[in-house]
């Protein structure tokens, strides 16, 4: 691997500066935070640079910690670099009052529809996608199920009983 | 080696030619039976699925209309995707909440008489996905005939479920579907 | 509506397309997504596809249960080769524990990656013959994932949704049965296989309807996310196998056949070169097992009492072997806290699974990356301005698994 993890935090460190935060390597592949007003520019920077060519979008999705307050929605993003073969995954925190973060679709196309299941799962706003509608679940949910306070269960069920189901 | 021939030429004979023949009068080339028995012989064995066939189930139903578990020779040759020429149902896979209204409208295309098998444990009863999105069980909105259990059941239990809707079409009476009875169990669904 | 493009004569009459409900209930044996086609006469306007018609929410049942039972939900991502699904996750968890697995439950890992590999691509490439109008194909074939279903019985004892191995290895040692059926398997497919290349690779009736149909570059093949097979046939050498090896795929020689137009024939002969190697993985693999003797060729998982089960004869006279039966059972034990992001080659492209877990007895988060879900977008671009017909033979060449799609 000619590209190391220490070369990527270099390369970033002396581009953004103190804007990309809390470097670490859990289980090798390197991941950092970035502000996110600042994640367009990250993510075109580690495209277009020469040296560092992540150019594909392996996922793209959200996490929501409810105990972290202002930064409850963390938009996880996992670039890979199929020609020097290393991976990196980068954050983005943003609140669930105002939970607005830039589109990666001009980017990459795949960004789309993983966009639209981030939404559809935890009502992260992508400003400037295309066509921000739900896509697994019904039309007319009003709701976010993936956020930690909704339960799993249908709670309109009548025939389960739960003291058997140890609730 | 060939076996040596025999012929048949006394008469009699131990086998019976039909083997779970309707109880009637019969005699040399005549046999009178009532008509629902000899139409539910008839339809029994000519019955047309339409595998709706959502997710994992729908590949053992592959396996089933395959050369090794053959359904075809319970007379399901032909399997249909138009609801209007097809008899039988047969719910394979998950359904989920978005899909319910769908398969509520290819259950109203479907042509009397039609009859319903909920194959899997999906389809039964939500099975392993007791979430906000799966409907817990297709009998919440339309109703069913034959259940079968398993995830993904058994081509031998799939069959086993076709033998048993067809003794449910064999013993069928022919004013079932005008009944009081079945019409109540229609409105109960929400169905005319 | 009547605002795409359409090349009207002079002095004619203003002309609409028309809208195709390619809808969720398609003859058995796509999965259900529906696809609203706008059709200009026969010619494909614009597709806007809608999915989650079998969406069952497996991340949110994910944070509920033990790591061990969420095998059974991986299962059901991509049925058609669910043993993948099954390693992927199991390997995973490895990660994340730090547990290394002998070799030899490496390499049988392998066989059955592999033997799942080809039901995948047995049951795709068959049915673009389908779709193509030659259904014999599939008979044929179809057969052969009957010996494929009746190894898996041996190991783990289901067919199709097998639930195979555990954190560490497999549950059971393969019995010598196990290895009669692949020997079995291994001599009656490859002519089988060979026949239906016969049948359909220079067909020139299957060459006209798949050669130039669905084609998508390269370029914007990396740029939408594109991974697998499906990639590789548009002339991209991306494989997990290789890139990251897992399960001692490094120990094993084989070939990654590419492609060159990312058209309909070349994801076909991709598939079919692949289930070649997949063969010839299977036999380096086995051989490589009969290589152990004595103690090594009783292994068949690891040394990991918190996340395996403990034999039964232990259970009941052994103090500690009773207290890790109890509490696995019982799910109490805890995960250590990290996140790890690993990937398998799935039979549809990069199969990945981002785990969080904050020191509970289940996930904290857990994410599927599902390669049919980010393919199936570029759908619209592939069949546009290509005919009707030629839009069902590029939806059943991409391999789109509805379990996986909706996850």
């Amino acid at each position: 691997m000619s590209l190391s993890n220490d070369r990527i935090k270099e390369r970033l460190a002396e581009r953004f500066g103190e804007q990309v935060s809390n470097f670490a390597e859990p289980y090798g592949m390197l991941t950092f935070e970035a502000p996110k007003d600042q994640n367009l520019k990250v993510m075109q920077f580690l495209y277009e640079d020469e040296e560092l060519k992540f150019r594909f979008l392996t996922d793209l999705q959200a996490v929501h910690y409810p105990h972290l307050q202002e930064r409850e929605l963390a938009v996880v993003y996992h670039l890979h670099n199929l020609e020097d073969n290393s991976r990196i995954r980068f954050k983005v925190f943003t609140s669930t009052a105002t939970p607005d973060v830039f589109t990666a679709t001009k980017l990459f196309a795949g960004a789309n529809w993983m966009e639209r299941e981030t939404y559809d799962f935890y009502g992260v706003n992508f400003i400037g996608h295309p066509n921000l509608k739900r896509i697994l679940n019904v039309d007319e949910m009003d709701y976010f199920p993936m956020r930690k306070e909704f339960p799993l269960e249908e709670q309109t069920r009548v025939d389960k009983d739960d003291e058997m189901f140890g609730r | 080696m060939a076996r040596p021939v025999q012929y048949n030429l006394s008469g009699e004979t131990n086998a019976k030619l039909v083997k779970e023949g309707p109880e009637g009068l019969g005699g040399e080339g005549y046999f009178a039976t009532s008509l629902d028995k000899v139409v539910g012989l008839a339809r029994k064995n000519s019955i047309w699925p339409l595998p709706f066939a959502t997710s994992c189930c729908g590949i053992e139903f592959m396996a089933t209309m395959g050369a090794h578990y053959d359904l075809a020779r319970f007379g399901s040759e032909r399997v249909g995707f138009s609801p209007r020429q097809c008899d039988l149902l047969m719910v394979m896979g998950t359904i989920a909440k978005k899909m319910g209204p769908v398969l509520k409208q290819v259950y109203l295309q479907m042509a009397e008489p039609r009859w319903v098998l909920a194959m899997g444990a999906c389809a039964s009863s939500g099975g392993i996905f007791d979430s906000y999105s799966v409907l817990q069980g297709i009998d919440q909105i339309i109703p069913v005939d034959v259940y079968v259990p398993g995830c993904p059941p058994r081509p031998e239990a799939v069959i086993d479920g076709i033998i048993k809707i067809q003794e449910l079409v064999a013993n069928e009476s022919l004013r079932r579907r005008n009944g009081e009875r079945y019409k109540n169990l229609m409105d109960s669904y929400g169905i005319q | 509506m009547s605002d795409h493009h359409i090349n009207l004569p002079e002095g004619s009459i203003g002309k609409q397309t028309t809208t195709l409900n390619l809808g969720p209930t398609h003859p058995a044996t796509h999965g259900v997504f529906q696809n609203v086609l706008e059709l200009d006469g026969e010619r494909i306007v614009s597709a806007d596809s809608t999915i989650g018609y079998i969406h069952r929410a497996f991340e949110k049942i994910a944070e509920r249960r033990p790591l061990y039972q969420i095998t059974t939900l991986t299962d059901r991502l991509n049925y058609c080769s669910s043993p993948i699904n099954n390693m992927g996750w199991h390997l995973t968890c490895e990660k994340l524990l730090g547990v290394k697995t002998p070799k030899r439950v490496d390499y049988l890992r392998i066989i059955i990656m592999e033997l799942a590999r080809i039901s995948d691509h047995l049951i795709c490439n068959s049915i673009v013959g389908v779709d193509a109008g030659a259904y014999t194909g599939f008979l044929y074939l179809m057969q052969y994932r009957e010996l494929i279903y009746e190894i898996y019985e041996e190991v783990c004892g289901s067919r199709l949704t097998t639930n195979i191995g555990r954190i560490g290895g497999f549950e059971r040692n393969f019995t010598p049965k196990a290895f009669e059926k692949l020997e079995k398997f291994l001599k009656e497919y490859p002519p089988v296989l060979r026949e239906f290349n016969n049948m359909f690779k220079r067909n020139r009736i299957f060459m006209e309807r798949t050669i130039g149909v669905g084609p998508i570059s390269a370029e914007r093949a990396k740029n939408y996310g594109f991974t697998g097979p499906n990639l590789r046939a548009a002339g991209v050498d991306y494989d997990v196998r290789v890139h990251n090896p897992y399960s001692s795929y490094e120990d094993m020689e084989f070939n990654v056949p590419v492609g060159s137009t990312g058209d309909c024939y070349d994801r076909f002969l991709v598939r079919d070169q692949e289930m070649w190697q997949s063969l010839s993985i299977i036999e380096q693999a086995y051989r490589k097992v009969q290589e152990f003797s004595g103690a090594e060729s009783e292994v068949y998982h690891a040394n990991i009492p918190e996340y395996y089960l403990p034999e039964k004869k232990d259970v009941y006279t052994k103090m500690e072997a009773l207290i890790w039966h109890f509490k696995i059972i019982m799910g109490e034990i805890d995960i250590p806290p990290g996140e790890v992001y690993m990937s398998v080659e799935g039979g549809n492209g990069e199969l990945g699974f981002y785990l969080i877990s904050d020191g509970g007895r289940t996930p904290y988060r857990l994410h599927f990356r599902r390669p049919c879900f980010v393919y199936y977008q570029a759908y619209e671009e592939l069949v546009k301005g290509s005919m009707l017909s030629d839009a069902i033979i590029t939806m059943s060449s991409l391999n789109l698994i509805a379990g996986e799609m909706d996850c």
